[in-house]
């Protein structure tokens, strides 16, 4: 373990709450945090960065122990050296883009002229040239964001926090936004860690994937991992997946709601997960004469929209969500009610181990 | 939000009687005292020896006043705002009482305290030969009395309006309490703060009943700009006026000033 990483191990008693987790974050590498609201997601930072002590346990960041109430450490936040990007940015909107920047350096007591010269330089860097002297009500939510981090990096510090870094942009910008900052962040060379509700943030930004639910980690590994093998029903409706815990015995899986499936996977036995996306089952009115290994009757519950697909809930077992073309429900007409038949291949059925944190 | 008033439900004629009775009630009066104001003489009997001493008086102990009322003020607002003590919600309602206490009766307390026989300013007089009775100091801590509930309330309601996540991120980047207190909560809170002394500094050149109580009436000493114009009444109505005139400018200038400051942030959300 690398003396300049972020030991995270610790816990967190509060009211109705609490918080568990061991994590480590290497220079460099970007771990995204993922979990609902509520999660600690927030709280987890918090702690990091001073704002919330430590019930148990301790922290560590740049090789140093920053809280650990057992041999009653607890540094200041601004004792410690930790940079974060608020959600919202929080920038300072009685300051200039670059007084905003100078903040952190001014604090540590550099001199003004000094202050102002690495403000410039940040403001260079984060292509925030000729913003210098706005106020930050006068910035797009892309470039609050850019000197948000330009603030905080300016701070010369030993983590990176990023707390939803991209939820208060709109979805037009986003793209972009989400883009640059990867840009941006893989420059960096401390341990970065962020928070989002949005997998597709946590996909794009990170390189390793936190699950968070209900302050524990449920599911830890490479992000491409966690994408195709969620742990939770929470991972996988997230990430849109359907998710069936069962019993695997040599191909054949005996689902714990009910049915069995037939996989391709004949290595895997025990209590198993199986992942199946909802474009790789198929919905029909009759019974399909396909090659599909797996089919089965159900009841449509649900007809949604969702961008140019229609997803259908239908309740087997085992209840899947589907998404078929809008052409398929009117010809199948398909509505609450209509009893249909359901088929995958077994080709299409990831199924590995129930347990949680994959290997790495 | 809109300055326009959304009138879709007009409100039904008959309302309007009581509503313009109700405004010329408390119009008439001004409009008399601006029709009888004696505007030829105006220049004379404003610069009249009693009359430059009372507007000198005024200003100076209103404004030490508002002085006094912001170095000591803020920090307790900002006590009442965000610390948490024993006896808080007391102290919170100590600080409102002046504000609806009869500034007579204030006068009087203040007499009971620092006056030469008070519970404080026995000693003040034993061990400091210091009386504030009937002294201009006296009529400075008349004022700051009255007038200081005002200052605290304004800054405390924006303490409690601030995003207290600025103050954190601030801490983040460095900065130490006192640090993120001069640099952030207070250029934020800054037009309440002004807001507040603008009131605070109103309401003590108003200031009556507890001055009179406490100060008494002695021209160049104590003797503000109210209570020249009570004085006045008696024997020169025309000065009485002219100095009604002066604080009556001062009112509407005050309003004038805190008309968007106001509205703005001395309302917390």
């Amino acid at each position: 373990m690398n003396s300049n990483a972020l030991c995270f191990n610790a816990r967190i008693e509060r009211a109705e709450f609490s918080l568990e987790a061991s994590l480590t974050v290497e220079p460099g590498e970007i771990v995204a945090v993922i979990g609902p609201n509520g999660a600690g997601k927030s709280t987890l930072l918090r702690s990091i960065s001073g704002l919330v002590p430590l019930t148990s346990g301790s922290i560590e960041i740049g090789g140093v122990t920053v809280d650990d109430p057992a041999r009653e450490i607890l540094s200041a936040p601004e004792a410690r050296r930790v940079g974060v990007v608020f959600q919202d940015y929080l920038l300072f909107p009685h300051m200039s883009v670059a007084d905003n920047i100078a903040f952190g350096p001014r604090a540590a007591g550099v001199g003004r002229r000094h202050a102002r010269e690495l403000a410039a330089d940040w403001i260079t860097r984060l292509s925030l040239t000729g913003l210098a002297d706005r106020k930050p009500s006068e910035l797009s939510g892309g470039q609050s964001q850019r000197v948000a981090l330009a603030r905080a990096l300016a701070c010369d510090p030993a983590v990176l926090l990023l707390d939803e870094p991209l939820a208060a942009l709109d979805a037009g910008t986003r793209i972009d936004v989400r883009a640059e900052l990867r840009e941006h962040l893989a420059s960096i060379g401390i341990p970065t860690l962020l928070v989002t509700h949005d997998p597709l943030d946590a996909l794009v930004l990170a390189e390793r994937i936190v699950v968070l639910e209900q302050g524990r980690i449920t599911q830890e590994g490479l992000a491409l991992d966690v994408a195709r093998r969620p742990a939770t029903t929470y991972v996988a409706r997230l990430l849109g997946l359907n998710l069936l815990p069962g019993q695997a015995d040599d191909g054949h899986v005996t689902l714990t709601a009910g049915g069995e499936l037939h996989t391709a996977q004949r290595n895997v036995s025990g209590a198993v997960l199986v992942a199946v996306r909802p474009d790789a089952i198929s919905i029909h009115t009759s019974p399909p004469s396909g090659s599909a290994r797996n089919v089965w009757r159900g009841t449509v519950e649900g007809v949604e929209p969702i961008g140019d697909r229609v997803r259908v809930t239908a309740a087997g077992p085992p209840t899947v969500m589907a998404d078929v073309t809008a052409a398929s429900v009117i010809e199948l007409q398909l509505e609450r009610g209509t009893q249909v038949w359901l088929s995958t291949k077994a080709t299409e059925l990831e199924v590995y181990p129930a347990g949680g944190t994959a290997p790495q | 939000m809109s300055r326009r008033h959304r009138t879709t439900t007009q409100p039904p004629w008959p309302v309007a009687v009581p509503a313009v009775l109700a405004l010329l009630f408390l119009g008439l009066p001004l409009l008399a005292l601006l029709i009888r104001a004696p505007w030829g003489q105006l220049l004379s009997v404003l610069t009249s020896p009693t009359s430059l001493d009372a507007l000198r008086l005024s200003i100076i102990t209103a404004t030490a006043a508002t002085v006094i009322s912001v170095i000591v003020g803020v920090p307790l607002a900002w006590l009442l705002a965000r610390a948490i003590f024993p006896g808080r919600r007391f102290a919170r309602a100590l600080v409102t009482v002046p504000l609806v206490l009869p500034p007579v009766v204030g006068g009087i307390a203040l007499l009971l305290a620092f006056g030469r026989r008070g519970i404080v300013g026995q000693y003040l007089d034993q061990w400091f030969g210091i009386t504030l009775p009937f002294t201009t100091a006296g009529v400075v801590i008349a004022e700051a009395f009255v007038a200081m509930p005002f200052l605290i309330i304004t800054v405390e309601g924006a303490l409690r309006g601030l995003d207290g996540r600025f103050e954190d991120a601030a801490a983040t980047l460095g900065a130490s309490r006192l640090t993120v207190f001069r640099r952030i909560t207070l250029p934020l809170i800054a037009p309440s703060l002004v807001a507040g002394a603008v009131l605070t500094f109103a309401r003590a050149l108003g200031e009556f009943g507890a001055t009179i109580t406490f100060a008494g009436n002695l021209p160049g000493v104590t003797q503000t700009l109210p209570l020249a114009v009570y004085i006045g009444l008696e024997g020169d109505p025309s000065e009485a006026i002219a100095l009604s005139l002066v604080l009556l400018a001062f009112s509407i200038a005050v309003l004038v000033l805190l008309r968007d400051r106001w509205l703005r942030t001395g309302t917390p959300t």
